[in-house]
């Protein structure tokens, strides 16, 4: 079956169009030149103009990018400790509750998760502000990461692992020399997970975040309460140039990253 | 030693952060509310034993005695199965028609789901507003075309709530029932045919059971999710639109009471307890399956 049938093809059409048109409506939207987002007045970038000149907005960006980048890289770090202990660690003390605590969050509704760290928080007298939010994403991101990571151990084969050790390295060597460059690229993209997962949440940041920080989201969200504006159709554009950008890139990266594997196998091979 | 670190490390990070809050919003369920802060009462300042005396049930047939919160339960199920049954009947034939596609053009596809699935969530929910208002996109186009003659009202109803999740958990629907049939061999449907079944038969016969494990994976993710919903109600629902995680935002956010927001946590949380088991059971017995 090469050749698509008029019904998948149909059917993918309309899926297709059905996911990316209120998107470009959105895009476009963002270059118009009238106040009123429904009404085409003509072209015009006066928009984004707007939106670097205003500084709430930029001040919640930068609270954003510092929390995402903290919070990813710690989950990154936990995230992977926890994989690494699911996959390797065998039976021990706790076994299911440890495995319990990771794959909740993944399906616990955000208001849940929010209410009872702010409650924490609270209870522990922590002031609200970066620290606080920050606590909270890495919390609920480490575990997508140890998902991500551990499908990539479950298939990884330890005789590389041993072959290292009986070749004499120690077992931090054999760690940091065989086992992370194969894992590498899930940990990498656990790290990526983490890090749009801490950009996107709205719920959990407004119930940890103080007066002092208010990420991006939150901003959004109060601006877009009181309806349609051209100034977050600007801002949505950015972010979803953004996204586009890093998403192509990243997947045009591995697919070379796959590709010289394969090369480099062959090659193995053949010398061998 | 190493081994003990290893686990000690990410063990105690998700007990304190993840367990002994439920601990404690479960327990400040069992309090009052109270004008101070924090504001509910008793806490353990005020010693054991009276702390202790000073739990009780009371939120908990609260919540029983006013209509406002089993009806904002009942009507967030309601939604979250029919939208779950609205995004399945519109997944199923992206997926089926993605795994029919020609090989070299599944990457680009793939990537064509997940892309959406990267950028921000709140943006894909703002992008309808634009078009679901009165004077929207829509209206405007179905009045130009003659279809209607005075604009529809979508947003903030209902039917804008399913567009919305229809539209955001779509994703989660087609990549499990993608990867189902993807693996499918295509010889069956063949065998089937062969063996007299027309195309429908064969469809029905052989290709929706063989992926019925990514429908049921594919409903889970979206069922479950969309019962706590808050940003698609608050945003593209009305007035009467009643879910029950708007209902916990308002009742911490605007009505200050942590007692019973937390009291609606909890119920909220054994609701979602039993999906969830099943649905631990499912990838398990999946898991199983495949190794």
């Amino acid at each position: 079956m090469t050749r698509l049938s008029w019904f998948n093809t149909v059917s993918l059409t309309l899926g297709f169009a059905f996911l990316y048109i209120p998107m470009i409506i959105l895009v476009v939207y963002s270059f118009n030149e009238s106040k009123l987002v429904t009404v085409w007045a003509g072209f015009s970038t006066k928009w984004y103009g707007e939106l670097v000149r205003n500084e709430a907005f930029l001040d919640a960006a930068w609270v954003t990018v510092k929390v995402a980048v903290f919070s990813s890289t710690i989950a990154t770090i936990l995230g992977t400790m926890a994989a690494l202990v699911l996959v390797r660690a065998g039976r021990f003390l706790g076994r299911t509750l440890f495995s319990g605590m990771i794959y909740a969050p993944l399906v616990m509704p955000e208001v849940i998760t929010g209410l009872s760290l702010l409650l924490l928080f609270i209870g522990i007298g922590l002031d609200r502000g970066i620290l606080t939010i920050v606590l909270a994403h890495t919390t609920f991101s480490m575990c997508y990461v140890s998902v991500v990571v551990s499908s990539r151990l479950v298939s990884f084969d330890r005789s590389l692992e041993e072959a290292a050790l009986d070749l004499g390295a120690s077992q931090a060597e054999a760690f940091r020399l065989v086992t992370l460059p194969i894992i590498a690229p899930a940990v990498i993209s656990g790290w990526l997970l983490a890090f749009t997962l801490s950009l996107d949440d709205l719920v959990i940041a407004s119930f940890t975040a103080g007066p002092s920080a208010t990420t991006l989201p939150i901003k959004i969200f109060s601006a877009v309460r009181l309806g349609v504006s051209p100034e977050i159709n600007a801002l949505s554009t950015i972010m979803i140039a953004i996204v586009t950008v890093g998403v192509i890139t990243a997947s045009l990266v591995t697919k070379r990253a796959m590709v010289r594997q394969q090369q480099d196998e062959q090659a193995a091979i053949r010398a061998g | 030693m190493r081994r003990f670190v290893l686990i000690a490390i990410p063990y105690a990070w998700l007990l304190a952060l993840f367990l002994v809050p439920f601990v404690i919003v479960f327990k400040i369920s069992l309090s009052d509310i109270a004008l101070a802060i924090p504001p509910y009462t008793p806490t353990l300042r005020d010693g054991f034993a009276e702390f202790w005396a000073g739990l009780d049930f009371e939120n908990f047939v609260w919540l029983t005695q006013d209509d406002l919160y089993w009806k904002a339960y009942l009507s967030s199920v309601r939604i979250a199965l029919f939208s779950t049954l609205l995004t399945l009947l519109v997944g199923y034939p992206i997926a089926y028609g993605m795994a029919r596609a020609p090989e070299e053009w599944r990457p680009t596809l793939m990537m064509l789901v997940i892309l959406p699935f990267w950028t921000s969530f709140l943006i894909r929910v703002y992008a309808w507003m634009g078009i679901l208002s009165n004077e929207g996109l829509l209206n405007q186009f179905l009045l130009a075309l003659g279809v209607i003659s005075e604009p529809l009202t979508i947003l903030n109803t209902n039917t804008a709530v399913y567009i919305g999740i229809v539209y955001t958990y779509l994703p989660f629907m087609i990549l499990p029932i993608y990867a189902t049939l993807d693996r499918m061999d295509g010889s069956l449907i063949e065998a089937a045919e062969d063996l007299g079944c027309s195309r429908a038969q064969a469809f029905w016969l052989v290709t929706i059971p063989l992926s019925r494990p990514g429908i049921i994976a594919g409903c889970f993710l979206v069922f479950i999710p969309v019962i706590g919903e808050f940003v698609i109600p608050s945003l593209l629902g009305g007035s009467g639109t009643l879910m029950i995680g708007k209902v916990l935002w308002e009742e911490f956010f605007s009505n200050r009471d942590w007692p019973v927001a937390s009291a609606v946590a909890v119920v909220l949380l054994l609701i979602l307890v039993i999906p969830i088991v099943l649905f631990q059971r499912n990838q398990q017995k999946q898991a199983e399956k495949d190794t």
